[in-house]
């Protein structure tokens, strides 16, 4: 099924590409375009006096006053948590939110995927509404990580790794990743300014943000002598551990237009999977379930990597955004630390990456970065991000990634 | 258990921050080491330091952990 060209054209971008060539949206036959109607996020950071289902709840009510809807209305609950069992010993999460939400009687279900988890509940639940089986849906991430002291969190986080390799040998995420980092040095050239650079055009951008963790802009010498966690990443190339939730309703496009004057459409989504273990990808330096699944993705959406004009990227290291400008074809392999220190991701960049600060300032609760990179992207598009607005705002990409590249999820959104 | 043999560091770091299990072992060096053949395996540097592209030699296996010393 070829969807009306009209609903797809962006004319606004100063890419003459876009501006004369029809999108030819490729949504599977019979599926129903979907549109997010609503966003709610709660604040990110360290909240001692909040639990985990206040955070989720707080979210969910948000993005439906937000979508001008009632929990009642509600068909089915996705909610995306990574290890809520482990940081608070709570199970059975998405019932237990759903109900206290006020959303009763209908589906309500967790997904797991890593840092990836309500990426991974965004996929399923627009899969679901496209597919016809549901019309309002909540989607919801939530994760409460600061109960515990970081030696355990680090634990907890690394059984997204393979226990029985990489983890017993004593690897943490930190830890992959600086493999990651020194092997793109190494066949790239990539030095430890470029990767500092992410992490000082992070903070700028989350100072910006009223919902960040880390409001706090930092200096290249600053980044360059943080505390080494995993050589050669210092505490300034790594993502925060957070308390956070947020909340995305979505509905079919049709339906979308009578909640809400601004729906923001999904233009693409795709998630592709990967080996666990580190050592059993061929070539480290490249993330191939950020490339299979931004491929589906911008096939599905009918439109190219250069066509995308900003993006929220899975920062929970700098050089996993390295990787992923790259993976995602913004740059050529290998460029992506050179493009960084030239600036071509800052707010008033080229191409704008993590306009909100990205994990590494606005926090990262895992299983709630999925769904509040969608917040993200959505607020871009209706024009509502204020300091941290991009100029070039029709067309957005949300990238969300799991462990070391186990899970990708792409979201391509552009406006209705 | 089996002899791991010679390999080369395809990747490196040096770990400071630690989890739980071991909280004592910090700083410690962990690489991915490729075998003759070309398989990778994750394990330990002891002793002197190693870089990318420097070959190790196999140890022992600790609690299941491979062990590896720079050649000289």
């Amino acid at each position: 099924m070829e969807l009306p060209a009209a609903n797809g054209t962006v004319t606004t971008g100063s890419r003459t590409t876009m501006a004369t060539r029809p999108r030819r949206n490729s949504y599977p036959e019979g599926m129903r375009p979907v549109a997010v109607a609503g966003i709610g996020k709660t604040a990110f950071g360290a909240f001692p006096d909040r639990d985990l289902r206040s955070l989720a709840v707080e979210a969910g009510q948000k993005a439906l006053e937000n979508g001008h809807a009632d929990a009642s209305q509600v068909e089915a609950f996705y909610l995306g948590n990574f290890a809520g069992p482990s940081f608070v010993g709570q199970n059975h999460l998405a019932p237990y939110i759903s109900a206290a939400t006020g959303i009763h009687g209908v589906p309500a279900t967790r997904f797991e995927a890593a840092c990836a988890s309500s990426g991974s509940a965004f996929f399923h639940a627009v899969s679901a509404v496209a597919a016809g089986l549901y019309d309002i849906v909540l989607v919801a991430g939530v994760e409460k990580m600061t109960s515990q002291p970081t030696p355990k969190v680090t634990e907890i986080l690394a059984g997204a790794g393979d226990l029985c390799g990489e983890v017993r040998a004593g690897a943490t995420f930190p830890a992959l990743f600086a493999m990651i980092a020194r092997r793109h040095m190494y066949q790239y050239g990539t030095t430890r300014e470029q990767l500092a650079s992410v992490a000082v055009k992070n903070h700028q951008n989350g100072a910006k943000n009223p919902l960040a963790h880390m409001r706090k802009v930092i200096t290249m010498e600053q980044a360059l002598a943080g505390k080494p966690i995993a050589e050669p990443l210092t505490v300034y190339d790594c993502s925060l551990i957070s308390d956070g939730a947020a909340a995305v309703l979505i509905m079919p496009l049709d339906r979308a237009r009578d909640f809400t004057g601004k729906p923001v459409r999904v233009l693409g989504i795709a998630q592709t999977s990967d080996n666990v273990a580190l050592d059993e990808k061929d070539d480290i330096t490249t993330l191939r379930a950020v490339k299979t699944s931004s491929e589906k993705a911008y096939k599905m959406a009918g439109v190219q990597a250069a066509d995308i004009q900003f993006a929220e990227v899975h920062d929970c290291f700098t050089i996993a955004e390295i990787l992923a400008i790259e993976d995602l074809g913004f740059v050529p392999k290998g460029q992506g630390g050179p493009y960084s220190l030239a600036g071509g991701t800052c707010l008033n960049g080229e191409r704008p990456v993590n306009a909100s600060g990205g994990l590494k300032s606005k926090g990262h609760p895992v299983g709630a970065t999925g769904v509040g990179q969608i917040c993200d992207v959505v607020e871009q598009i209706r024009g509502q991000a204020g300091d941290r607005q991009v100029k070039r705002n029709t067309l957005g990409l949300a990238q969300n990634l799991g462990g070391s590249g186990a899970t990708s999820v792409i979201t391509i959104l552009g406006a209705a | 258990m089996t002899d791991l043999g010679a390999g080369t560091i395809y990747t490196e770091t040096v770990v400071f921050s630690p989890p739980e299990a071991y909280v004592n072992d910090v700083p410690y060096q962990l690489a991915i080491v490729e075998l003759a053949g070309g398989r990778r395996i994750t394990g330990r540097i002891e002793g002197e330091r190693g870089q990318i592209g420097d070959r190790v030699q196999f140890a022992e296996f600790r609690n299941n952990v491979p062990f590896f010393r720079k050649q000289s």
